[in-house]
């Protein structure tokens, strides 16, 4: 009994009366950290889900680097990898600048506080514009291809294997028909916008220009199987790239040609499979969401320092949770930057 | 409590040229891919992925570390925080890739054809 009295005084009230810290964190310290537990399980479910579709299209996945070439001011230089690495530095450095608001926040420093957490914010604003500008060029696209009846696209080449746009080759015919727009419709009609060029254009374009040929999706593996393939051509193909045929076999895929795809949009795309901007669109714009939304709780955050809430306080913990949230963000970049524009 | 508040910036700057230094490198030879890396297999996938692999879990463990200050925490935080999402991730991958891998060699030596 003396026992069970003595502890009910001393050990369990300290151990139940609350007030603990077990792990040696506060309790929005914690929450933050399991917040970002879920959350990157979620980003995970999503890389997982992008890493299922590419091995299950492992021979007809697109290539990022053919995908990804454009930088500002550099118009028609293909310059691979280049504006996203300045991306990642962009993000990285917000994430400097974001600790060391944290660090400057241990020593009380506020003017030091709101000096990087105006940098960090800056920086998060540079990347979600970045964003928006890789989108705008995604959505663009750039050289165009045609769709199969059988859903398998074909891109254009010359014979030295330079791609080719479709502008540059693609016949002008007497127009077929008009766009649908909703001010000629007869009763709320419209449709969405077609293509530059129809499928008998680029087919008639393609017959005047002998030194086109088609490329396929299909990535080229220089083996015994696929050098005896006599629809391939083979000086033009090389390992793990995407596989040239030869002039008499690319006439006879173009002849099954259904649809002109510009750029990409949720439906199709004209880099190759279709899962391919599906995932781009989801899982980058969930992190640029990501990004967004920490910019905003920065702001407000950055408003707080100014006012003098942490001074009152005589705490920056505040800055030290939305520091982890942002340098999250920055991890799931470092992830989705290696896993859709580098592997 | 007095040694937490002393600055930290140095260690920062440090891991920041860290980073730095593991980007560019990622970089350079996702443009280069050098035929020696991205032609040679290593249970089968090529050495160059491998190697991107590697370094992007470096540099996480960089950013969880030190900016998020994993460091400095107790160990049963770290391990909450960090098996949960090590185990789950690599269950995930297993099952999804082994699938996705079964799923194409499917398509590619069965009756079923989706590309034509």
């Amino acid at each position: 009994m003396g026992a069970t009295v003595t502890t009910a005084n001393s050990e369990a009230s300290k151990t139940w009366g609350g007030g603990n810290e077990p792990l040696g964190a506060s309790y929005g310290k914690l929450m933050m950290w399991f917040f970002i537990v879920s959350d990157a399980l979620t980003f995970s479910g999503f890389l997982a889900a992008y890493g299922f579709s590419r091995f299950k299209f492992i021979e007809t996945w697109p290539l990022p680097d053919e995908v990804f070439t454009h930088f500002p001011f550099m118009h028609g230089v293909s310059a691979p990898m280049y504006y996203v690495a300045l991306m990642t530095f962009i993000l990285i450095f917000s994430s400097v600048t974001m600790v060391l608001a944290v660090d400057a926040g241990h020593r009380m420093e506020k003017n030091k506080v709101v000096f990087y957490m105006f940098l960090t914010i800056i920086g998060g604003l540079i990347f979600v514009g970045s964003q928006a500008w890789e989108w705008k060029n995604f959505i663009k696209g750039e050289y165009g291809a045609v769709e199969t009846k059988g859903g398998s696209l074909l891109q254009f080449v010359d014979d030295t294997g330079k791609r080719v746009k479709l502008e540059d080759f693609a016949a002008t015919l007497p127009k077929e028909r008009d766009h649908l727009e909703r001010n000629k419709g007869t009763w709320f009609m419209e449709e969405s916008s077609l293509p530059t060029y129809s499928v008998a254009e680029v087919q008639a374009g393609f017959e005047a220009h002998p030194n086109i040929r088609v490329r396929t999706e299909v990535i080229y593996k220089a083996d015994a199987a696929a050098k005896a393939d006599p629809k391939t051509d083979h000086s033009l193909s090389k390992h793990k790239h995407k596989t040239v045929l030869t002039r008499a076999e690319s006439e006879a895929m173009l002849a099954n040609g259904h649809i002109v795809v510009e750029g990409a949009n949720l439906v199709r795309n004209e880099y190759g499979s279709k899962l391919f901007a599906d995932f781009f669109f989801f899982i980058t714009g969930f992190h640029g969401f990501h990004v967004f939304s920490g910019v905003m709780i920065n702001i407000i955050i950055f408003f707080n320092i100014l006012l003098g809430t942490y001074e009152k306080r005589r705490s920056y913990e505040m800055v030290e949770k939305v520091g982890l949230y942002w340098h999250f963000v920055d991890l799931v970049w470092v992830f989705v930057f290696t896993f859709f524009y580098l592997v | 409590m007095s040694q937490e508040h002393a600055s930290n910036t140095g260690r920062i700057w440090k891991v920041f040229i860290i980073l730095s230094i593991i980007t560019t490198v990622e970089v350079a030879l996702g443009i280069i891919k050098p035929d020696v890396l991205h032609m040679r297999n290593l249970l089968s996938m090529n050495l160059l992925n491998w190697i991107f692999i590697i370094l992007t879990v470096v540099k996480a463990y960089y950013i969880v570390w030190a900016f998020m200050h994993m460091e400095g925490e107790r160990t049963g935080l770290r391990w909450a925080v960090v098996a949960p999402i090590v185990f789950l991730v690599l269950y995930l991958l297993f099952i999804l890739l082994v699938e996705a891998d079964y799923i194409y060699e499917v398509f590619k030596s069965s009756t079923i054809k989706w590309n034509f």
